[in-house]
């Protein structure tokens, strides 16, 4: 079977909208809604983030609902049940978001699997080194039908970023500024310049930018360099405060795309 | 046996480098450069010198000839608690800052839990010159106000960690974060032997003068370079790498390594890892790990804010799982009995973190002939609030 990611990018080259929320946040059951949602307002992919009680990578929005839902009870287990609850009634592709430690101890392969099954097209574990990946997991990962999506930012030298176009598959993950996740108001000009040296390599794959993503501005900037543009935090921000969020979720995705 | 870091950055299984792509440079331009420029004479030579004349190395190997006596066996202590600051964590800061002067650094980040650390930093920085941002915990903050003064009296900026349960392992994440944002002009002194590679074994280098000294010290002493045992506490593990590092490949001397079980290894309130841990990812380095079924990182307690620490270095890891090093833990209240008791057979008040490596003694069976190094890592000022807390002398 074909990969949904693969299909996605083969049939849309631009204005991809991937969406990142964190599994159990704001409630333990709103994995799957919130998915529900965000696909028929539009969005093209969703991106669910595994709690971690040390996310790095992540600024303080982020970090704040990871810790809300471990609280309410998330973990590895209960998320796979919900995605394949959600893939039964969601067309797009699903990515899962960790770091690597909650997915260690659920075991590594048992997850891939489980993941499989449930209906997860992509990957995305940013403290997974590329290496240990070609070592353990590549050929897992591959039989699952299973992509990968690497890191790359604006420190990244160029001839890493040929060696992980290389090894992704999918797409990758262009970090916009080298920063922890967050929302900003627009993208400098040394921004701009990284993008634009992204694009005249003409990768293998296609990159979608994220961190910093928070309005129309950013989005449609991000757009104009890259495949789209990956949303996190703002999303989350907006979770958070949200009354009713069928509405709010349709709303959040109108302002960012029109 | 090897004991050391393969090429790859491993200790058996454990170490390595998993960090998010944003760091990869940082971490990669420290791996290329850290051997060679620890090698230079012209870093040699500063080194050496701060270490003498600033630091006050080598500290004495005291032989405690009281101690001996109520415990039938011959003593020595290690007297790191000598050092300027008050603990061997100025040996890693002093090289550290030296070899963020190499690499053109301009500015310093630490993670601090009990302050000894930050303190450490922002005096090699206060010495350098340099800009210095210490993470702190905010409770450890509120827990250790000394150490917080010194830091500012320094002239260090000190930001509270306020993620988690804003102890030592949220101001290393958030310390970490900074370093993300900020990658090409700083550089982030970690305090332990923890961490990416090659942090573990950088930091186990800066300390392995300890070990170095100990060698030449008892040479001079008893005529022989080889004690029977060599006892460090273990937190995170740099003082121990530092005391075990040049006895690794003399298999004829014991090693023991002695963790903090705080009220008790099964009380759910402890941070002795080798005994609680299993192999997991945390701040970088695949090593042994407080944490759930789930893969979430346990919060560690022990009456030593030095000592609670969810992981060990990945090198403790390893020497543990080969069973070089030995690791028993002692409770809080066996820590301050030997804490007190080694107040008042030499007159030395040690750090809270040390007297866990003294409350070893009464759990070794000892004979006369039998030769013994505790490295005394710090010494106790910093602790007085808690001695005069736990109140039982």
């Amino acid at each position: 079977m074909e990969n949904r990611i693969t299909k996605l990018f083969a049939r849309k080259k631009k204005n991809i909208l991937s969406v990142f929320y964190t599994a159990g946040f704001p409630t333990l059951q709103d994995t799957v809604s919130i998915g529900i949602h965000l696909e028929a307002a539009g969005v093209d992919m969703i991106e669910i983030g595994i709690p971690f009680s040390d996310p790095i990578a992540d600024g303080p929005t982020i970090q704040e609902s990871n810790k809300i839902a471990l609280n309410q009870g998330m973990n590895v287990e209960l998320l796979l049940n919900q995605v394949a609850e959600l893939r039964a009634k969601l067309k797009m592709p699903i990515v899962l978001m960790g770091y690597l430690n909650p997915v260690m101890q659920y075991g590594v392969e048992k997850f891939c699997t489980k993941a499989s099954a449930a209906g997860v097209d992509g990957l995305i574990l940013p403290d997974l080194p590329i290496d240990e990946y070609v070592k353990h997991y590549k050929e897992l990962m591959e039989s699952l039908n299973l992509s990968i999506s690497f890191l790359i930012s604006p420190t990244t030298p160029d001839a890493r970023i040929k060696k992980i176009d290389a090894l992704s598959s999918g797409f990758i993950y262009a970090v916009s500024s080298s920063s922890t996740t967050g929302a900003k108001k627009e993208f400098s000009k040394e921004q701009q310049d990284y993008f634009r040296k992204l694009q005249s390599f003409k990768l293998t794959h296609p990159f979608l930018i994220g961190f910093g993503i928070s309005n129309h501005k950013t989005y449609s900037q991000a757009c104009e360099y890259g495949a789209g543009a990956i949303v996190g935090s703002s999303f989350i921000t907006c979770l958070k405060e949200s009354k009713n969020q069928q509405e709010d979720i349709h709303q959040f995705v109108q302002s960012l795309i029109s | 046996m090897n004991y050391n870091v393969d090429e790859s950055g491993y200790y058996g299984q454990f170490g390595g480098a998993y960090i998010p792509e944003m760091l990869y440079p940082n971490i990669e331009e420290l791996r290329e450069n850290y051997l060679s420029i620890m090698a230079e004479p012209s870093f040699q030579a500063e080194f050496n010198d701060l270490l003498k004349n600033y630091v006050g190395r080598p500290t004495p190997l005291y032989f405690a000839k009281r101690l001996s006596e109520r415990y039938y066996a011959t003593i020595y202590l290690k007297r790191e608690d000598l050092c300027h600051t008050g603990a061997h964590k100025i040996n890693n800061t002093i090289g550290q800052i030296l070899m963020a002067k190499k690499l053109g650094k301009e500015k310093i980040i630490a993670e601090t839990g009990a302050g000894q650390h930050g303190v450490a930093t922002a005096t090699v920085c206060a010495l350098m010159g340099m800009e210095c941002i210490v993470y702190m915990g905010k409770l450890d903050m509120e827990r250790q106000r000394p150490n917080v003064e010194r830091m500012r009296i320094l002239g260090t900026k000190v930001v509270p960690a306020l993620s988690g349960n804003m102890t030592l392992k949220d101001a290393t994440n958030e310390a970490m974060r900074h370093w993300i944002n900020h990658p090409t002009d700083t550089h982030y002194i970690i305090g332990s032997v923890v961490g990416p590679h090659p942090y573990p074994d950088m930091v186990a280098r800066f300390q392995s003068v300890i070990s170095e000294e100990i060698k030449k010290q008892l040479q001079n002493e008893i005529g022989n370079p080889y004690p029977d045992y060599v006892v460090a506490c273990v937190g995170g593990g740099s003082n121990a790498a530092g005391a075990f590092y040049h006895f690794l490949s003399d298999e004829h001397v014991n090693l023991i390594g002695v963790e903090a079980a705080g009220k008790g290894v099964d009380s759910g309130e402890s941070a002795a890892t080798t005994a609680l841990g299993k192999a997991g990812v945390l701040h970088g380095s695949k090593t042994l790990l407080m944490q759930t079924a789930d893969g979430q990182v346990i919060e560690p307690y022990s009456i030593s804010a030095g000592l609670d620490y969810p992981g060990i270095g990945p090198m403790h890891a390893h020497l543990f799982e080969t069973g070089r090093v030995q690791f028993i833990n002692v409770t809080d209240d066996e820590a301050m009995n030997a804490g007190i008791e080694l107040s008042r057979t030499e007159g030395i008040i040690p750090a809270i973190e040390s007297a866990h490596a003294m409350a070893a003694l009464k759990v070794m069976e000892l004979t006369k002939d039998d030769v013994v190094v505790i490295n005394l890592s710090g010494r106790g000022d910093k602790d007085l609030e808690s001695y005069i807390r736990w109140g039982k002398y």
